[in-house]
Parts: C-alpha cells; sequence; structure tokens
C-alpha cells in the first residue's frame, strides 16, 4: 500500500507546477488575450473580415456532415475569418467552445449538431451581439438572436430513390442509417418513398446503432448483399465502410450530406450535397440589416441548398438522367410530395 | 421480410461473423499470451489504433497489402517495447499505464490520419482465397473457406498459441511467470526477460489486429476500432485464459452481432427495436458465461510487478 | 530531505518531459508551444468562470475516481463507469420527469438519490455476476458499458423523448427540458459552479470515512486484502464483493445525475454514443483515482488536475486551432510518464536509503 501512497505528493507537485505557470502566464496577458498563432487580434465588427466559428461534432473533412457546413462556409461570398473546433462530440465540451468563441468576440457561432442545441438555449442570452446559428433545427426556441437550419433532406432521398428504383434488377435496395434521429430519418424516409413510387418492390433499412462503427457499416451492407440487394445507400460518417462493400460487390452507391464520389468513383451514381451558404448568405443578409436571428431556415431542391451532384464517371441508362432532372422540377414546383 | 434460414443468408452470416470475429481474435489471443505471464494490458485499443493507422497510410501510399501488414505487426511491436518498458521495466502500474497507452493511441491516431490524410480515402481491401479443395465444399466452403489470409491466419494461431503455452519451454516459462513469479525466478527463470517477450508477443497480435481491422475495410476513420480493443480483453476472461475458450467468445460476439444485422436486413428486427437488438451481442456474452457455470482460476500474479526481495 | 526533494523532482521532471512531448508535437504541427501552454493555462485557470468550468468538469472524475477507489480496495476492478453514469442519469431523469413540480429542496436531493440508485443497480449486477455466477467483473462491466448506451439510446429515441421532437417531426433524441426545480443551484453568479461539486467533494470524504473508518470498510478492504483471510476470519466475501461494486456504482450514478442536472442544456442529449454524453468520465475517473493513489481524497485534487487538462484542451484547439486529437495524446502521455516515474522514484530513494543516507522508517504512511 505504501508504494501506492508515494504517488500523492506528484499530484501536489503538478498543481502546483500549474498553478505557477498559471500565474506566471496569467500576469501578463491579464488585460489583453494573447494573440494566437493562426487567428489575428480581435478587430472591430464593421472594419474587418467576419469573424465565423463552427462548432463541429465529427472530423471537418468527414466527407459528411461536418464537412458540409465548413466547405459552405468557405463557399461565402465575403471575406470571412473562420475558426473551427470540429471532433467534439462530447456535448459539454461543444458548449464551452461555443461560448469560447463568442466570449471571444466572433461574429457568427455556428452551433452544427442537433444534440448543441440544449446547450445553446442557455448560452445565447448572455450574448445578445453575437449571432448564433444552430442546426440541424427546425426552429429557434423564441431567441432572436439564433438562426436554426434544416436540410429537406427527404427531397434529395426521394430523388436519389426514385434513381435507384430504376437501376436495381432484383428491386430490392439496402439502406444502411446510424441510429433513427435527426436528418437521418428524413432522408431514409425519402429515399424509401421514392424508390416504392420508383417501382422497387422492397426498401430494407438498417440501422447500425453507431456514428461511428465503420465495420459494423460494412458487415449491415454485406447482410444486405446478401438478400438480393443490388442498389445500396447510408448516411452518416460511418457510412465510409459501406461504400467500401459496394465497391467491391459492384454495386451502385447514393450518397448524402457531402459528396461522396472520391470514395467510389466508379459506382457513386449521385450524391445530395448540402449547399448551406445559399441560407448562411440570407442569415449574414439579416444580420447586416440588424436582424441577429429569431428565424428557422430550411435549405432544399427549390433554394439551391440542396443540390443533386451526378457523378459523370457512372454511367447511367438512357433517360435516367433525365427522368432525374424532372423529378427534381416536380419536387421543386410541389407536384410531388416527398412527404417524410 | 425475406427467410433467414434460406442456406445463401445463413453462408452469408457465418462469413460476417467470421470477418468480425478476426480483429477481435488477434487481439484477445495476445492478451491471453500477456496475462497468462501476468500482464494485463487494458491499452489494446490504443495499440490497434495506431497500427491501423500505419497499416491505412503504408496502403495508401504504396499500394502494399503485405508491406500494410507488417506495418502493422512492426507497430504492434513497437508499442509492446514501449509497455514492456513501463510495466516490466520500470514496474509501473499495469492497469493505468494500459489507459494511458488506450488514451496515447486514440489520440495520436486520429492526428496523424488529420495530418496525413484527412479525408477518408478508399485503400485495396485484403482479398479473399481460396483454400484448395476445401473451399469447393458446398456452402460450407463458401462460408469457411473463401477468406482473407489474416483470417485464416487468425484461427491457425489458436492452436499455435494453446501449443505454445501447453508444450513449450518458453510456454511454461510463461505460465510460472504468471503464477508463481517467486518460484519461476528461484528455479532460473527470467521474469523480466519472459514477461517483456510475453508482451511484445501480445502486442504484435494487437497490431496485426488494427491491421486486420483496416485492411477489411479499406478505409480508416478517427476512433475506427470503438472499443474493440476493451472487448478483445473481456474475451479473453470469456476464454477463461485458454486460446480455444477466447475462440469461442470472439465467434459468439461476431455471429451474434452478424445474426443482428441480417435479421435486420431482413425486416425481421422492426426499425423501432433496433437500439434493443443491439444490446444483445454483449448481454448473450454475459448470458454464456453464466450458463457455462465454471469456476476459473486467473493467473495469480496478474497485474502483479515483481520485485526480487 | 533529500527523500523530499526527490520525490517533488521525479514527478516534476516526468511532467517536464510529457510537456515537451506535446512541446515537440506543437512545432510539428505548426504552433507556438508557449502559446499553447499559455492557452491551456488561459482555458483551465485564466479567470473565475473558467476555474468554476475545471471544477465541474473534474466534479464526475472525482465522483467516479472515489468509487473506483471503494471497489479496487476491495480488489474487484470498476470498468463500468460509463454505464452506471448512464443509469443514474436516465433515472434521475425519469424522476425529474414524473415529479416536475416538487419544490427545489425536495427535488434535487431525490434526483442526486435517484441518481445514485440508478448507479448501484448497475453496480451490483456486475458485483453479483462476480460473486454468486464466478463471471469476471472485467468483462461483465464493458459489455454493460456497450448494453447501456444502446439503452440510453432506446429511451431517448421512444419513451423519454421530447414529445415536441415528435411534433415537429425532427427527433432529436433528447428529452423535454428537465424541471427548473431539479437543476443544481449555482453558488457563485456568473460560474457554472454548483452544488454537485462540494457534493463529489462530500462523496469523496465520505468514501473515504467509510473505507478507514467504519466496520464495512474494514471487511472491505479485508476483502480486498485476502478473500481467503477475510473468509476465515468469518467475512461474507461474496456479500461484500456485491456491496463494494454497488456502493462504487452509486458514486458513479451520482455523476450521472450531476451531468444532466448541472449541464448547460438541463436535459439528457444522446449523440448515440457513450462518450457524448460522459465525456468518457467512466474511464478517466478510473485514471484520476489511480493517479490519487486509491485514496478517495487525494482523488480530488487528482481529477481536479484532468479537469484542468481537459478544459485547457478545449481552450488549445480553439485558439491555436489545432485538432483536438492532439490534447487526446498529450494526456495519454502525461499518464504514461507520470506512472512511470513513480517506481524510478521509488528506486532511486531505495538506492539512496541503502546507501544509508536517510533513515527509511521515516516514510510514515498513515491510513493503511
Amino acid at each position: 500500500m505504501k508504494r501506492q501512497r508515494r504517488l500523492s505528493p506528484s499530484i501536489l507537485v503538478m498543481l502546483g507546477a500549474l498553478a505557477f505557470a498559471g500565474v506566471a502566464c496569467g500576469g501578463g496577458d491579464a488585460e489583453e488575450p494573447a494573440a494566437p498563432a493562426t487567428t489575428a487580434a480581435p478587430t472591430a465588427v464593421a472594419a474587418g473580415p467576419l469573424r465565423v466559428a463552427i462548432v463541429a461534432p465529427s472530423a471537418s473533412d468527414d466527407l459528411a456532415f461536418s464537412q458540409s457546413m465548413v466547405d459552405s462556409v468557405n463557399a461565402l461570398e465575403r471575406d470571412v475569418e473562420l475558426s473551427i473546433t470540429d471532433g467534439t462530440f462530447i456535448i459539454e465540451d461543444a458548449a464551452a467552445a461555443i461560448r469560447g468563441y463568442a466570449e471571444d468576440g466572433n461574429d457568427v457561432v455556428i452551433a452544427h449538431g442537433t444534440q448543441f442545441g440544449a446547450s445553446l438555449m442557455e448560452i445565447a442570452p448572455d450574448f445578445p451581439d453575437v449571432t448564433f446559428v444552430w442546426g440541424t433545427a427546425s426552429d429557434t426556441q423564441g431567441l432572436d438572436n439564433v438562426f436554426a437550419y434544416a436540410p429537406a433532406a427527404d427531397e434529395g432521398g426521394y430523388v436519389n430513390g426514385s434513381i435507384a428504383a430504376s437501376l436495381t434488377d432484383s428491386g430490392v435496395i439496402g439502406v444502411v442509417g446510424p441510429i433513427e434521429a435527426g436528418d437521418a430519418v428524413a432522408y431514409i424516409n425519402g429515399f424509401e418513398a421514392g424508390a416504392l413510387a420508383g417501382g422497387a418492390s422492397e426498401v430494407n433499412i438498417t440501422y447500425t446503432g453507431s456514428f461511428g462503427d465503420v465495420a459494423l457499416a460494412a458487415e449491415a451492407a454485406e447482410a444486405h448483399l446478401a438478400n438480393d440487394v443490388d442498389v445500396l445507400t447510408g448516411t452518416a460518417q460511418m457510412v465510409v465502410g459501406a461504400v467500401g462493400v459496394a465497391t467491391d460487390a459492384g454495386v451502385p452507391w447514393f450518397g448524402t450530406q457531402a459528396n461522396q464520389t472520391s470514395l467510389a468513383p466508379d459506382l457513386v451514381v449521385a450524391s445530395q450535397v448540402y449547399h448551406w451558404e445559399v441560407v448562411l448568405e440570407e442569415m449574414l443578409a439579416l444580420r447586416d440589416g440588424g436582424v441577429l436571428g429569431g428565424q428557422a431556415f430550411e435549405i432544399n431542391l427549390a433554394n439551391g441548398g440542396l443540390v443533386i451532384e451526378f457523378n459523370d464517371g457512372f454511367e447511367l441508362p438512357a433517360g435516367v438522367r433525365d427522368a432525374a432532372e424532372a423529378m427534381i422540377e416536380a419536387i421543386t414546383s410541389g407536384t410531388v410530395s416527398t412527404g417524410s | 421480410m425475406g427467410d433467414f434460414f434460406t442456406l445463401s443468408v445463413l453462408v452469408a452470416t457465418a462469413a460476417s461473423a467470421i470477418r468480425l470475429a478476426t480483429p477481435y481474435l488477434l487481439a484477445s489471443l495476445g492478451e491471453t499470451i500477456g496475462q497468462r505471464s501476468g500482464v494485463l494490458n487494458l491499452g489494446v485499443d490504443g495499440v490497434m489504433l495506431l497500427s491501423a493507422f500505419f497499416s491505412y497510410w503504408a496502403v495508401l501510399e504504396t499500394g502494399n497489402l503485405w508491406l500494410a501488414v507488417l506495418v502493422g505487426l512492426v507497430v504492434g511491436l513497437a508499442m509492446g517495447i514501449l509497455y514492456g518498458v513501463i510495466t516490466v521495466g520500470l514496474s509501473a502500474t499495469q492497469g493505468i499505464s494500459g489507459i494511458g497507452i488506450f488514451i496515447f493511441g486514440l489520440g495520436l491516431s486520429d492526428l496523424l490520419f488529420r495530418q496525413q490524410v484527412g479525408t477518408p480515402k478508399p485503400v485495396r481491401r485484403l482479398p479473399n482465397v481460396d483454400v484448395p479443395i476445401l473451399s469447393d465444399i458446398p456452402h460450407l466452403g463458401e462460408a469457411l473457406f473463401q477468406r482473407n489470409l489474416l483470417t485464416y491466419l487468425a484461427f491457425l494461431l489458436v492452436p499455435a498459441t494453446a501449443l505454445l503455452l501447453s508444450r513449450t519451454t518458453f510456454g511454461l516459462n510463461i505460465r510460472s511467470v504468471g503464477e508463481n513469479p517467486q518460484a519461476a525466478d528461484s528455479l532460473g527463470v527470467s521474469v523480466e526477460r519472459t514477461r517483456f517477450v510475453a508482451i511484445l508477443i501480445g502486442n504484435s497480435m494487437a497490431g496485426l489486429a488494427g491491421a486486420a481491422l483496416v485492411l477489411q475495410l479499406g478505409i480508416f476513420q478517427p476512433n475506427l476500432t470503438q472499443g474493440l480493443g476493451f472487448i478483445a480483453v473481456a474475451l479473453v476472461y470469456f476464454g477463461a485464459w485458454r486460446p480455444a475458450g477466447v475462440m469461442g467468445g470472439a465467434l459468439l460476439y461476431g455471429l451474434v452481432n452478424a445474426t443482428v444485422l441480417q435479421w435486420k436486413a431482413l425486416g425481421i428486427i422492426p426499425v423501432s427495436g433496433s437500439d434493443l437488438a443491439n444490446m444483445a451481442p454483449a448481454i448473450l456474452t454475459i448470458l454464456a458465461l453464466i450458463a457455462l457455470a465454471r469456476r476459473v482460476h486467473a493467473p495469480s500474479a496478474l497485474t502483479k510487478p515483481f520485485t526480487r526481495h | 530531505m533529500l527523500k523530499a526533494v526527490l520525490g517533488a523532482l521525479v514527478p516534476l521532471l516526468a511532467a517536464v518531459v510529457a510537456f515537451a512531448f506535446g512541446a515537440i508535437m506543437l512545432l510539428a504541427l505548426g504552433a507556438s508551444p508557449l502559446a499553447g501552454l499559455d492557452a491551456m493555462l488561459d482555458g483551465a485557470f485564466g479567470s473565475g468562470s473558467r476555474i468554476a468550468a475545471t471544477a465541474v468538469k473534474a466534479t464526475p472524475l472525482i465522483l467516479v475516481g472515489a468509487g473506483i477507489t471503494i471497489a479496487f480496495r476491495t480488489s474487484v476492478i470498476n470498468i463500468g463507469g460509463e454505464s452506471q453514469i448512464i443509469a443514474g442519469a436516465l433515472l434521475s431523469t425519469v424522476v425529474a420527469l414524473s415529479l416536475p413540480d416538487l419544490p427545489a429542496f425536495i427535488l434535487v436531493p431525490l434526483v442526486l438519490l435517484a441518481g445514485a440508485i440508478g448507479g448501484t443497480i448497475l453496480g451490483a449486477i456486475p458485483g453479483a455476476l462476480k460473486a454468486y455466477a464466478s463471471v469476471n467483473e472485467i468483462l461483465s462491466t464493458i459489455m454493460l458499458n456497450l448494453v447501456m448506451v444502446q439503452f440510453m439510446n432506446f429511451l431517448l429515441r421512444g419513451p423519454l423523448i421530447d414529445p415536441f421532437e415528435l411534433e415537429a417531426g425532427t427527433r432529436i433524441p433528447q428529452t423535454q427540458r428537465l424541471s427548473d426545480n431539479a437543476a443544481l443551484p449555482t453558488l457563485i453568479d456568473g460560474t457554472r459552479l454548483h452544488i454537485g461539486v462540494p457534493v463529489a467533494v462530500l462523496a469523496a470524504v465520505v468514501a473515504y470515512l467509510v473505507l478507514w473508518r467504519t466496520p464495512t470498510g474494514f471487511r472491505l478492504r479485508a476483502v480486498g486484502h485476502s478473500p481467503e483471510a477475510a473468509r476465515a476470519a468469518g467475512i461474507n466475501v461474496k456479500r461484500n464483493v456485491t456491496l463494494a461494486m454497488a456502493l462504487s456504482g452509486s458514486l458513479a450514478g451520482i455523476a450521472g445525475s450531476i451531468l444532466v442536472f448541472g449541464s448547460e442544456g438541463q436535459r439528457m442529449v444522446t449523440d448515440g454514443s457513450a462518450a457524448g454524453f460522459t465525456g468518457s468520465a467512466g474511464f478517466n475517473g478510473i485514471v484520476a483515482a489511480l493517479f490519487g493513489g486509491l485514496h478517495p481524497l487525494w482523488t480530488i485534487p487528482s481529477a481536479m488536475l484532468f479537469g484542468a487538462l481537459l478544459t485547457g484542451a478545449t481552450q488549445l484547439q480553439r485558439v491555436l486551432q489545432v485538432p483536438a486529437a492532439l490534447a487526446v495524446a498529450l494526456n495519454g502521455i502525461i499518464v504514461i510518464f507520470v506512472i512511470s516515474s513513480t517506481p524510478v522514484r521509488g528506486w532511486l530513494q531505495r538506492s539512496l536509503a541503502d546507501s544509508g543516507l536517510f533513515n527509511r522508517s521515516t516514510d510514515h504512511v498513515e491510513a493503511d
């Protein structure tokens, strides 16, 4: 027992060292924050670039949800100074980062995760001059400095599903999802409706129960293949495993959230891509006019926030591409309901 | 809703179970050897993550799968040297050292991936290789003998590990330093060296497990293992420190997972019951162990650093 | 004297070497190590509210760590902190949903109690399985962690989901905002320092008193020391093994309750993983406990140190725009180096003792 007890002084020493260093370093920058290496010193709101921060749950280059927002902010047509905290799947850490970015004087803080909303509702009132942007969400919960955004993921799902129906020989289509929640549900339900309306006989849906388990997603795709599935789709970042299975089996794949063509250049038929910049521009225009929040936005096929990006490397049968374009047109004009 | 009890579906389920079991089996066998020598390594998951990343990187850069397997093995070996120095050389507490290795591997593999690769890029996957003659057996051959070489290796290592532990002098040394290091020491067996080598073997197998995982998937992502290494440690207890028992555990765990996925694909498990069904592999593993109702004897010196006094 | 200096110097050196590794990694990422250290310290201790955030971050680690101490002192290894936290959180959430109108002075203790009960159940199961069915606790706790994640997802997607989420079709897997009467009262305005922090410290003190000042604690430690000897002395080993896991789980369960009712969101949310909700406190608590030498009181500063590392890491990522993974890797290095330094120090001290420079018997350790 003695051996273990000897650990104790070490903690005191480390704490002491940390505290001492804290005093030593803290003294210097008590008045003004230290200029960080990669971000410039705080500037006046009007003069410099717009300071935008993103807090995202997975990697900023995940070819899925998080990447869609980073790409969108980079596509904004104005001078933006962007900070990113990604991979913060721990909700309390994300809350700390959101609060920190607001304290740092960012103009716009994007909480890119449905699960961050509950924390945001408590943080936003403390920073009335900051615009918070939260999604995917369909409601600002009465806060006038929060904008909400959501994708009508069922629309692109419906289009993907209708194309998938025209590609299947067996009539059976497989879907690999994470857990039945959020925009995954909208996409998958839309996909199922579109595929069934397009003549598929069966759409088999597997929710693996995890956003991260690549191996389970791969085996879920294998299970579909064993049951006559000859077209696959899926949503969330773990589907990269399922795409690998589709590649080896030579089965067409439909992507969503970001353009997934690079994962299987020969087999990705089309991806529904989120172009948040469409609604972000609207939000920023409102902010320029003094409206800091209070509205909910949706990206959809009609406003160009959802775009079906076809992969030219996959040769669609004659007429399918035209039918898909016609379907997009029909959804845009409201003659086809994708209802989820 | 389709039918589960058709031959093609059963064959696919078995194949899926074997694929899922392969990384568990490799890591668990390695951990078994380490624990039999008296060393608990909770850092398996971290070792697997690092070796999986480096394997992936190797195949991404060179396209050479066998180089990638070798890289996975070497990374495991290197982590074994680190763990051996910490736990045998310095006699540090094993539990916390392992957790340190896990956290380190989790962070470093993520960091390296973000810096060196970034966006996930698919790489070649391990090809399936038919075993001559056996692969021609109807159905059974398709399920068992048309798998990849690392899978064959994992299952061949089951009898190999058993023989190593029961029939070789080195195996006897491993067991003796795990049961009674003082007695082994007095008989002239070097406790430190035996444990160090056992750790090297165990970690190399964890490295192979990481390589097998990533090369079966053909892609890497941060935290690719999702706690797989911890389940591998648990399976050592399931198998009561015997290679055959460990294999049983890995196959059971893989089979339940594969069956759940098949039943979901077939619609036998409705979407609303998806989460509850996901509990099945873990619950059945516990229930199986209760049903076996056996008294097992753990290596007496497990987790106890050796000091000569 | 020399020994004291040595005792302080070796871990300090280990920490310095660990930070040097961090500095090299920061340089490799093109960031300034000094700015990195500054950001971490500023994030952890830079202001009153940040110190409060560090204390809040440390709270579940103190509780889980104190619980781990009880289990490990009984020679039971509890890796099920994650499942026990989730169970405590779920049960206290159900209580707050069912009795939202109770006054705060009843509801707050009640949700903490519910958390303890939830954790107790998830602790007692592997404890009883070990004692009465010979199921190894490492296996059962790892497996129960996996089970409880899925059970949490099931409840938050189904029976406990915010009715608004179903109505709006957004289906975020979260409960409705829980009663304000259940919210842990804040101790200092303008900070997040809530009553959960002193509750955790108190729980650690109680754990210490139970272990070393009560017959129950004596029996637990006797079982931990040698089950055979304990049995010979008439102690019911099986009951005490179960009890140790139950007590251990109860503290983790309280941590779960605090994570819900001391959170910014004041509701339970899942991202599908355990860590999304727990922040891996079930594992980090083990590290805190072992760092504290498996002593409940030393677990408190040890957990504070890890709380500081964790809050500092968030700031590091935000200010320097380096991947969060860097801080994770750095934490691993710190654990490895400091734990490796302990035997080195003991070895150096023994060498000095053998050389007759000072008397070993001065190394008196209380409490054991």
